[in-house]
């Protein structure tokens, strides 16, 4: 393993800023990883090497010129393939998006462009980021580079492995039940899903609006935070964007948790029907004895309505998709399937199109939103959704955090859990309420469980509580208990040769 | 499995979503939809009576943007990602009766 993949988003950013390395090495370095074990690991859709080395040149064009590219100056990226990217095909694993090139960029995609980052890839997904384990993709199942029989979770597993496994230093991913902070930790990354709003919408394919939320991955809880500073902030061409600038993260990171409190949620901590396993269990304990070795007050709490959030979640999301991927009707985008008349022609393209859990999705959502069984389902739902957010509220009146597993097991083999949905589906268990409630929270990876694979810690924070929960993400990370085990050694005062700040 | 979504109303949401099943795949989905809403029907227990629903997740307001044209999108851009396309149209099969 060269350097290059050990080391940092930030820590390459200011080598190439000062001219001290080239973007260009530091590109064919990531490249020659990719070429390694990509074939193994089927973390992209595409990549786009060629494009990639054209804009690494002109970094370093830049940097020889006297001009500075930008706090992620020649930072190698992967996006998730459900972001558009002008002029480069961007499928979100389906087939009904077979050809198309979105004609504008994604905001985020300006933006990480703006700040000097180099594209080098757009990364598999469960179709439409319907799933948790990157098995439904229409173009092949990623594997989580620890163990390849195993899934890397999902539905961003492919830039939770592209991180993993040293493709590259961050990645984007989309969360709108977990789909960012179930993969990071079963792929021992870190993975954040920001305050709904925090970041812009802008030419992210629509899943669930009212829940889809774009967030970072990379190796240490810094450079997330480095990539969310990035990203973040008001972008007028989304309404529901948050006012103001992204919140200052870097300056608050080294604040440690002294004083703050923090309640441990009961009811996705425990042992029940829908519970967290052993190894899960016993990590999560840990972190409680670092956060309080380090000056926090942690006490169990309960949250009481989070055990409705998976009901409530597997009515609003498909039902929200439903509305969404009515767009798909082969007329003015992707795949057509020709027929005698349109709505034959509508009907075929849309069959052919669609993989199974996008179809079951869509019929669950259509069912939910039909006459006679919208109040029972959709709008009891939503009014489940401002339960969690009272309950959560009162419980932010004591905690300034609250903490949870990220998921209930490390990753499970591959196949294992495709046959039966409902099974797949309680993967997303711990990480639903904060969608439902459009709070931000994050996966920190704490340890391994028994099978030697990893195992995340989940901290939990009000809307726009992400300074305080990256205070406390970097406390669990500095006192991770295996280091960080996707890059295959400790990162903090590592023998192995890592460098970090 | 229960009888809480029988294979007619899967059928009919089928057909209101514009997809088509094979038999075998009413029977799989018929089932496995019926496990998702078993399980949301923990719900039924809740009395949400005085609960409103809730519209977006933080408090907003409307956002207005003063009535002036801004950017838009290249028409033969959008256009070039079309199946079908005539005199700057999206060209579709006769929606009323059948293409000869």
């Amino acid at each position: 393993m060269s350097t290059s993949e050990r080391t940092t988003a930030r820590v390459l950013a200011s080598e190439i800023r000062s001219g001290a390395r080239s973007a260009r090495t530091v590109l064919e370095e990531h490249l020659a990883a990719i070429d390694a074990r990509e074939h193994e690991i089927n973390a992209f859709n595409l990549v786009l090497a060629d494009e990639a080395r054209i804009v690494a040149d002109a970094i370093d064009a830049r940097v020889a010129a006297g001009e500075d590219p930008g706090p992620l100056a020649g930072v190698p990226v992967a996006l998730k393939d459900n972001m558009c990217t002008r002029g480069v095909p961007t499928t979100c694993s389906s087939r009904i998006l077979e050809g198309w090139r979105p004609p504008y960029d994604a905001t985020v995609v300006e933006r990480l462009v703006a700040a000097g980052a180099v594209v080098v890839g757009k990364t598999n997904l469960d179709e439409f980021a319907m799933g948790s384990s990157t098995e439904n993709s229409a173009f092949g199942v990623t594997r989580n580079p620890l163990d390849p029989t195993k899934v890397p979770g999902g539905s961003s597993g492919g830039s939770a492995a592209a991180v993993a496994a040293g493709f590259t230093p961050l990645a984007l991913g989309s969360d709108t039940g977990g789909s960012i902070r179930q993969p990071a930790a079963l792929c021992g990354v870190v993975g954040v899903k920001p305050t709904y709003g925090a970041v812009s919408r802008y030419g992210l394919v629509a899943f669930a609006s009212s829940l889809d939320q774009i967030g970072p991955f990379s190796r240490t809880v810094a450079d997330s935070a480095l990539m969310l500073e990035v990203i973040g902030g008001h972008d007028r061409r989304d309404s529901t964007s948050v006012p103001g600038p992204a919140a200052d993260l870097s300056s608050v990171l080294d604040h440690g948790v002294e004083g703050l409190r923090i309640g441990i949620i009961e009811e996705l901590s425990g042992d029940g029907l829908e519970g967290v396993a052993d190894d899960v269990r016993a990590r999560l304990h840990e972190a409680v004895v670092a956060l309080e070795a380090a000056g926090a007050t942690v006490a169990s709490t309960s949250v009481p309505s989070t055990v409705y959030g998976l009901s409530a979640y597997y009515v609003v999301a498909p039902a929200e998709a439903s509305s969404n991927l009515a767009r798909y009707d082969g007329v003015r985008f992707g795949l057509r399937v020709d027929a005698p008349n349109a709505g034959d022609m509508n009907s075929a393209t849309r069959t052919a199109g669609f993989g199974d859990e996008v179809k079951r999705r869509i019929m669950l959502g259509t069912y939910a939103l039909s006459a006679g069984y919208y109040d029972a389902y959709y709008g009891k739902s939503q009014k489940v959704r401002t339960l969690i957010l009272e309950d959560f509220a009162r419980a932010y009146g004591e905690f300034d955090l609250l903490l949870s597993p990220t998921a209930p097991t490390t990753a499970f083999p591959i196949g294992e859990k495709t046959a039966d949905p409902m099974t797949m589906y309680l993967n997303d268990v711990c990480t639903i309420p904060s969608n439902l409630a459009g709070h931000p929270a994050m996966s920190v990876p704490f340890g391994v469980g028994e099978d030697g694979m990893p195992v995340g810690v989940q901290v939990l924070a009000p809307a726009s509580g992400e300074p305080t929960m990256f205070r406390a993400a970097k406390v669990l990370e500095a006192a991770a208990p295996d280091g960080h085990p996707a890059v295959g050694g400790k990162m903090a005062g590592s023998p192995a040769g890592v460098r970090h700040e | 499995m229960t009888d809480r979504i029988s294979k007619e109303d899967v059928a009919h949401v089928a057909d209101l979503a514009r997809l088509t099943l094979t038999d075998e795949e009413l029977d799989a989905f018929t089932g496995q939809l019926a496990d998702v809403l078993d399980h949301a029907a923990d719900l039924e227990a809740l009395d949400l009576a005085d609960v409103e629903p809730m519209t977006h997740p933080l408090p907003m307001r409307n956002v207005l943007r003063p009535d002036v044209v801004g950017e838009t999108s290249d028409r033969a851009e959008v256009l070039a990602c079309a199946p079908s396309v005539e005199d700057e149209q999206f060209r579709v099969p006769p929606v009323l009766g059948e293409s000869p």
